[in-house]
């Protein structure tokens, strides 16, 4: 791709993710010299800024997949406000109830596959893929930041106040993204997350800002 | 604040602080940002003593007015423009003094689209992520300049750079741009790469630090669908469902669905800042 960078093209979201985790390790390692970025999507990784891309674009089918390391570093909780708009549909395509939902979406464990579309905003897969939800068919022109809202197998949370056509299921006081915080991102490509059932604020309360 | 500062009496159509940018963050969604001509920002920063990564000014079109506090070198580079202090002409293209409390007029672009313009000691305002550059897609760094805005400068060097006979390419009459195709020209049809690389295109109006907007042929797909979002670089041309391609500038989006069907070499995008609308485009393939 162009004369630095090389798209890496995998079989599938799981794939994707372990090729990005073995380009972290061997980046750390010291292996990667001249690499400037390593951007995970859906089912590719990008490698910005490769001396040499044809060498290592041969180079690639060669690597033995490195050893499945335990993750370092915990699970970040994000607590939400399951009072988004959306709930309700969302509930109604999944076939349950609105309190069922809340119960299926804050009993699974999320992963940050990617990020893109606004600095610190995270896609994040978990749900099985009986929950994949469409996007609106009319995006709204503002949605709110800290809004958690699904689309496709996507779940995220909206860093700052933007148009969005993604459905929204709840509210959280979490920042996503401070630049004067480090790091700045709460949410980084391999975070794990779990999104905690939070009781809406009582009067005169709320995070402050 | 002490007196290394200027008031912006002017601000322009769309004047930005620029740096080289911010890589490193596209993973976390930041587009790299920094000046869209960086060989002529560079160059300026050169010319008055700075580090050639040092924070200066980015115009469009119409230029600026500045009031330094204390007495600056300045340098004025990119489009060719006419410059004064207090009404007297100063050289375009070299360093210059201008003293304290001098209006500093940074005339509109004669050819081309932006003009930088280097402050020795560079401007200071507070980095983000280690850059001062305005990223107008994600709203990172400082605001667009705005008339009665005072912008803090750094300490100047003690001696100036030197720079002989600086080489100022013009604004091209025809913007040529060597591309190599791919990653996803198996999209398009084989007449809509043809075209691509055949036919001629126009700078449209709408285009921006985002991207260079083209009208000309569409590209026709040669298959439906959406393409799963993935990692976009400086210089992909991506092409949305209307067909007409997009060469992705400094704030560019790190991600996107839309398929890119090759992507410009590098060194021809400080050109492309350059176009002005109706300029004619040509694409090349090169290896």
């Amino acid at each position: 791709m162009g004369e630095r960078a090389l798209l890496v093209e995998l079989a599938d979201g799981a794939a994707a993710e372990a090729f990005h985790a073995e380009l972290l390790r061997r980046r750390a390692a010291g292996a990667l010299p001249g690499v400037r970025e390593i951007v995970p999507a859906a089912r590719t990784v990008l490698l910005d800024g490769v001396p040499e891309p044809a060498r290592l674009a041969a180079e690639l089918p060669g690597w033995e997949p490195g050893p499945r390391h335990a993750r370092v570093g915990g699970v970040v909780e994000v607590p939400v406000r399951y009072d988004g708009p959306d709930l309700a549909e969302v509930a109604a395509r999944w076939g349950v109830s609105p309190a069922e939902a809340v119960r299926i979406h804050s009993s699974a464990e999320f992963r940050v596959a990617f990020c893109g579309f606004a600095p610190g905003f995270g896609y994040l897969t978990g749900l099985g893929a009986r929950y994949e939800v469409p996007r609106r068919a009319t995006p709204r022109t503002a949605v709110p930041a800290g809004a958690v809202a699904l689309a496709g197998p996507y779940t995220g949370v909206y860093p700052r106040s933007s148009p969005g056509g993604w459905q929204l299921i709840g509210t959280t006081d979490a920042v996503l993204w401070d630049t004067a915080r480090e790091p700045a991102a709460l949410l980084s490509p391999g975070t794990r997350v779990r999104f905690t059932p939070a009781a809406a604020p009582s009067a005169g309360t709320g995070a402050g800002r | 604040m002490n007196d290394r500062a200027v008031t912006v009496v002017r601000a322009g159509a769309l004047t930005t602080v620029q740096d080289l940018g911010r890589p490193g963050y596209a993973h976390l969604g930041v587009p790299r940002s920094g000046a869209l001509d960086p060989a002529a920002a560079r160059l300026a920063n050169r010319l008055v003593g700075n580090d050639e990564g040092a924070a200066l000014l980015e115009t469009t079109v119409n230029g600026c007015a500045l009031r330094p506090r204390s007495a600056v070198t300045v340098a004025v580079g990119g489009a060719p423009c006419a410059v004064r202090a207090d009404g007297r002409p100063l050289p375009w293209g070299t360093a210059a003094r201008v003293p304290a409390g001098a209006l500093l007029e940074v005339g509109p672009a004669v050819r081309g689209l932006r003009a930088y313009v280097a402050i020795g000691g560079g401007i200071a305002v507070d980095p983000v992520l280690g850059s001062r550059s305005t990223d107008l897609l994600s709203g990172l760094g400082p605001a667009p300049l705005a008339d009665g805005a005072v912008l803090p400068l750094g300490a100047a060097a003690a001696a100036r750079g030197s720079v002989d006979a600086p080489p100022w390419p013009g604004p091209p009459d025809e913007l040529v741009l060597r591309v190599r195709l791919g990653p996803r020209d198996d999209w398009f049809t084989g007449g809509a790469l043809r075209a691509l690389t055949t036919r001629a295109y126009l700078v449209s109006p709408a285009s921006n630090r985002i991207g260079l907007r083209l009208d000309g042929p569409a590209l026709r797909r040669a298959r439906p669908g959406e393409l799963p979002s993935e990692g976009m670089v400086l210089g992909a041309v991506q092409v949305p469902p209307d067909g007409r391609p997009v060469v992705f500038l400094a704030d560019h989006p790190t991600t996107g669905g839309y398929p890119v069907v090759a992507v410009v070499r590098e060194a021809d995008l400080g050109a492309a800042a350059q176009a002005v609308p109706g300029t004619p485009v040509r694409f090349v393939t090169a290896p």
